[in-house]
């Protein structure tokens, strides 16, 4: 067992350097190239920063599955609802006529839209399966603005790496990265299945992110904030489900 | 003193070997990359099984296809309590949510495991581990040989001594089938249930039938995981459990009066 010899210790030690500078070199491209999730610290970074950087690598232009018509989910499952606010239910009583989307942070023009605002922006829509982490999923046709024209729209700064998006539900809320926030089937979710998106499925107004997980896409959002550093918001990594324990990044 | 002290290490090393080693086989039972990555696989497997059952418990039910919720009917609902209050169980009670740090142990143990099982693949065909260990010879798949390893361990006979330091035509067989059917299948199925995954690869869901047949897949080869697990670990305490996986831990198969 302890017959090292000089060539054996040479080879080695010369593995191990290159082995420690070569992490050393992918950890700083890693972060060059936005492979590195807010949530990378703790026993299970270094599981969610390979998670993020491969899908990153592999699916940052990919497109969610979309299906035919005749495939969406006849009774599509909403999931549980806390108690709506007493601030919700009046807007609510006003047929949402009072509801805003506000959008801030490194933008050009901080703006506020209404439901009617977004509706006259160019409607696009996509049949996809919404995944809950759980393991249960339907298919639905979610009709809204891509988030991609509605931050065109107000100018978002080169810098900017990040949008933060909020609920009007209590302590809820959550972020994406640019790769994910100008993706073509992010929307800004107003209907659903040739009507307006349910109360109940996060009307009126949800974001939708085909290629994340249920919990990432958010009922009830009031506030966008564009951001290039996500350490601002909360504890820093990236969302109120993280906070509870939760991945940030959820393609997986 | 310090060099006093080193000189002396390699005596001693050298002498406990000569004393303990097989005088008659001096290559180790396991190479040290069997080795390692046997264990970094059997803490994976611990971990994904603990954090998948976790993550079952928040929805105990299977469906066929591609979708599937509480207002479809499953193909079957395990009669097990539920982490979620929306789940149909027959229980009064709900259990606590735990599927944020089951699901970060899933994919970390997954990954390692993965990453583990790709050098064994490939340190595996290049020092033809497979070919000499794993592939059974024609002689070991004759139905005498069969019959013999399957009906010896059900009348509980221990192995033969030769048998310590190879596997006979159904270990083989069933060792190919685990590595390169199940495991496959395992992850390929896992990760058909990746969102982001199945964008850039939709096949990968479409060939297993759909995201709900893909889940209901990784549960069943899940399962057949553990079978092997169990039939595993009882083949290694009816050979001798010390001497069996001191083998796989230092790669020896030691001599003393073991029933190897």
């Amino acid at each position: 067992m302890i017959n090292l010899s000089r060539r054996k210790l040479i080879v080695s030690g010369l593995a191990a350097t290159a082995g420690a500078s070569g992490l050393a070199v992918a950890a700083r491209l890693a972060q060059k190239y936005g492979l590195i999730p807010p949530d990378h610290g703790g026993i299970y970074g270094f599981g969610e920063t390979l998670t993020y950087a491969s899908q990153r690598l592999l699916t940052r232009h990919s497109l969610a599955r979309e299906f035919p018509r005749n495939r969406i989910s006849p009774r599509p499952f909403p999931n549980y609802l806390d108690p709506l606010t007493e601030d919700f239910k009046r807007l609510q009583a006003a047929g949402f006529a009072d509801y805003r989307l506000s959008i801030d942070g490194m933008v050009h023009q901080p703006a506020s839209f209404s439901i009617a605002d977004l509706k006259s922006c160019p409607s696009r829509s996509h049949i996809t399966e919404l995944a809950c982490e759980e393991g249960w999923s339907y298919i639905a046709e979610w009709i809204g603005v891509p988030l991609s024209h509605v931050l065109h729209l107000v100018g978002v700064h080169p810098q900017a790496r990040y949008v933060v998006y909020v609920s009007m539900e209590p302590d809820t809320w959550d972020s994406i990265d640019m790769a994910d926030a100008l993706h073509p089937q992010t929307f800004l979710c107003y209907g659903m299945n040739g009507s307006e998106l349910p109360v109940a499925h996060g009307g009126p107004l949800r974001i939708r992110l085909p290629r994340q997980i249920g919990y990432k896409n958010i009922k009830f959002i009031t506030r966008l904030t564009v951001t290039d550093n996500l350490k601002r918001f909360g504890k820093g990594c990236g969302s109120a489900a993280c906070e509870a324990g939760y991945a940030w990044y959820t393609g997986i | 003193m310090a060099t006093s002290g080193s000189a002396q290490v390699p005596v001693e090393a050298f002498s406990s070997r000569v004393s303990t080693a097989p005088v008659t086989n001096p290559a180790p039972r396991h190479s040290a990359l069997v080795r390692v990555a046997h264990w970094i696989t059997t803490l994976c497997f611990f971990a994904l099984l603990v954090s998948g059952i976790e993550i079952v418990i928040s929805h105990p039910r299977f469906y066929w296809g591609e979708t599937g919720t509480v207002l479809t009917t499953p193909l079957f609902q395990l009669p097990i309590p539920s982490s979620r209050r929306l789940v149909p169980t027959g229980y009064g009670y709900v259990l606590p949510d735990q599927n944020g740090w089951s699901r970060a142990l899933h994919f970390e143990a997954a990954w390692i495991a993965v990453l583990t099982g790709l050098l064994y693949v490939i340190f595996g065909l290049l020092t033809r581990h497979f070919r000499k260990d794993l592939l059974p010879s024609k002689a070991d798949l004759s139905w005498r040989a069969l019959v013999t390893s399957i009906a010896k361990p059900l009348r509980f006979q221990r192995p033969s001594v030769a048998e310590a330091s190879s596997y006979n035509g159904l270990q083989r067989l069933t060792y190919l089938f685990v590595i390169f059917v199940l495991f496959p299948l395992v992850i390929w199925s896992g990760l058909a249930m990746s969102l982001g995954f199945v964008s850039a690869f939709p096949w990968s869901v479409t060939l297993l039938g759909g995201r709900q047949s893909a889940r209901t897949i990784h549960f069943f080869v899940s399962l057949a995981l553990v079978l092997f697990l169990f039939v595993h670990v009882l083949m290694v305490c009816l050979a001798g459990f010390w001497s069996r996986t001191g083998a796989m831990i230092t790669g020896r198969t030691g001599t003393r009066k073991e029933h190897a």
